[in-house]
């Protein structure tokens, strides 16, 4: 009796893994070619270099070590550390609390705010940028106009020392109600028999927030930590739009990615472009596994 | 039948009717919060109705000194030979083949591997988390270098080809095709005597739906909002999404000179560009805060 079932058994098993590589492989070959190919074809080309005699000469790993010495690329890495230390929690912690204040249903309204929250998040980065840059405009700018009304000088929003508060404000700006909705998304699945009773013995909702909601909703929070490290690293747009009108604040390093661009396309270096990018990408791999190890860790001794 | 309609997270959502006070604080500070995000947006609208002039010497909160929005949108699709309505095809182009495409490749992918036990399955999986690592814009140039060596660049491939691939798109189908997939249902089906594709076009896709309804409309925000990889492979202005065309409008606007494209123009294209994604958010907002939550309560 085993044997035709074990037999029966080896042709589901064949037929399965037929179906199953017959689903996967349009994606793995749309991935291999947009993925998997750029990267390793970026990795080869990282390892030369051009020079004026004899044209592309390997060279190992110069292109890498001459990244590392680099002090534009360290002033984009720095500013996106700013980015990570200052930006990343105001934004989260502002779409925190406006997704715990929805949370608790005691906002009037609360159906459209929480739409009206999210809405800059249909707007694309480009238009984003452009509008703000006409608000941050020194002589006719809606923020210049606001403080001449109460009869102060408008700040130069678009100065240099100005610059990445200003780019903060817009990243912020797009950001917070997309973050609000993952974190409101998790606070409404939390089973409210875990803050009933609370409730019931007069814990207020700061208290409950605190101590029962924010650890419940620990996931999403964690996701958007690491989303927000990633979009950090890839800061490009912003900036990118806003040199067009403050060539002099932006600079061409503000971001890495900025600076790989122009290293790309204005200095037509290619190779050391691919290996600013390489770095770059391992950069953004090594601080998301750190990021998430970390967190495992303390949850596990917690 | 065991054919859920929708999302299980909402069935999960509890109704809540003990808090129907509210409170008149956290009212007003939500809603004053809320001035901050619509401001730039109440200030695009109004700027679209100003002539060139206006727009400078005229508060930002407050009408100009005539009504130019019809003369505006009109400058908007006759400048340069109408090449605006070009690069709102385009977007509308790249973004429903990236979008339908992405959704399609990463629902087949996940729902495989959440399905089926198959040798390399561990591998392709690793594989795939470790690529929902890498950041897109840090693929860009390496995408770029690869193309333009095989002439690939200045192409709509150059644009949809990358737009194809969604890896979070894949985790977040496998993730759900785990949980909303029964594998009984599938037994049953199979001993209906159907095939195990069949199994997938009928059960398959129809349980997975809102998943791939979240997918889809991620994809299609990232596509429609795409600005770093259009501007890098794209020379040609007849092939630009709007995103790129508008920034070029924007360059030549603020490098003066020539004044060939004036500053209302680029406010008013920039308005009527996110007027169909700001419309869509309105009335699909069901479609989209489900979708957007799955990510985040799974993920």
């Amino acid at each position: 009796m085993t044997r035709p079932t074990a037999a029966r058994r080896s042709t589901i098993d064949r037929t399965q893994t037929r179906a199953a590589w017959i689903l996967i492989l349009p994606f793995l070959i749309v991935f291999l070619l947009a993925f998997i190919v750029p990267l390793g074809y970026a990795a080869y080309l990282s390892g030369f270099t051009s020079q004026l005699v004899g044209g592309e000469v390997f060279s190992g790993l110069t292109n890498y070590t001459r990244a590392l010495q680099d002090p534009q690329f360290y002033a984009g890495l720095s500013r996106v550390a700013l980015f990570l230390f200052v930006q990343v929690p105001i934004m989260l912690i502002a779409a925190l609390a406006l997704a715990l204040a929805l949370d608790t249903g005691r906002v009037r309204a609360s159906k459209a705010a929480r739409l009206l929250i999210f809405l800059p998040y249909a707007i694309p980065s480009v238009v984003a940028t452009l509008m703000w840059g006409y608000l941050y405009g020194n002589d006719f700018g809606l923020i210049t106009q606001l403080f001449e009304l109460i009869g102060l000088p408008g700040p130069d929003l678009l100065d240099k020392s100005n610059i990445v508060g200003s780019t903060m404000n817009i990243v912020c700006w797009e950001f917070i109600g997309y973050n609000m909705i993952i974190l409101y998304a998790a606070l409404r699945v939390i089973p409210t028999e875990l803050y009933e009773a609370a409730e019931i013995d007069g814990a207020n909702q700061f208290r409950i927030a605190w101590s029962i909601k924010i650890p419940a909703i620990r996931q999403a929070l964690i996701l958007t930590v690491i989303f927000s490290i990633i979009g950090s690293f890839q800061l490009f747009n912003e900036p990118n739009l806003l040199y067009n009108i403050a060539p002099n604040s932006v600079g061409t390093d503000f971001s890495p990615n900025l600076y790989a661009y122009n290293i790309a396309f204005k200095n037509q270096d290619v190779n050391y472009a691919a290996a600013i990018a390489f770095l770059l990408g391992i950069v953004i791999v090594i601080i998301s596994i750190v990021v998430q190890s970390v967190v495992n860790r303390r949850e596990r001794n917690s | 039948m065991t054919i859920k309609p929708l999302s299980r997270s909402r069935t999960r959502i509890p109704k809540r009717t003990h808090s129907s006070k509210s409170s008149s604080l956290l009212t007003v500070l939500v809603w004053v919060s809320i001035v901050y995000f619509l401001v730039p947006i109440i200030w695009l609208a109004i700027a679209s109705t100003k002539d060139n002039s206006d727009l400078f010497s005229t508060f930002g909160l407050w009408f100009g000194n005539g009504f130019h929005l019809f003369t505006n949108i009109s400058q908007v699709f006759s400048l340069n030979d109408g090449i605006f309505s070009r690069w709102l095809l385009n977007t509308v182009l790249y973004a429903v083949v990236s979008a339908v495409g992405a959704a399609a490749l990463a629902t087949a992918c996940g729902y495989a591997l959440a399905k089926y036990r198959f040798r390399g399955q561990t591998a392709v999986f690793w594989v795939i988390i470790g690529a929902v690592m890498v950041p897109m814009t840090a693929l860009a140039i390496p995408t770029y270098l690869l193309f333009s060596s095989v002439s690939l660049t200045d192409t709509v491939w150059a644009v949809i080809l990358p737009g194809l691939v969604s890896p979070f798109g894949v985790y977040l189908m496998r993730v759900y095709a785990a949980e909303s997939v029964d594998n009984s249902l599938m037994e049953a089906a199979r001993i209906d005597g159907a095939g195990e594709l069949r199994i997938f076009m009928t059960i398959g896709l129809r349980l997975l739906t809102p998943g791939i309804v979240t997918v889809l409309l991620f994809q299609l925000v990232a596509t429609w909002n795409n600005y770093f990889l259009p501007l890098i492979m794209l020379n040609s202005p007849s092939l630009y999404p709007v995103t790129v065309g508008l920034a070029q409008w924007q360059l030549s606007a603020s490098s003066g000179g020539g004044a060939q494209v004036l500053f209302s123009t680029v406010l008013t294209g920039s308005l009527v560009s996110v007027l169909p994604l700001v419309v869509s958010f309105l009335f699909l907002q069901r479609f989209w805060q489900s979708g957007l939550s799955a990510g985040g309560v799974k993920g």
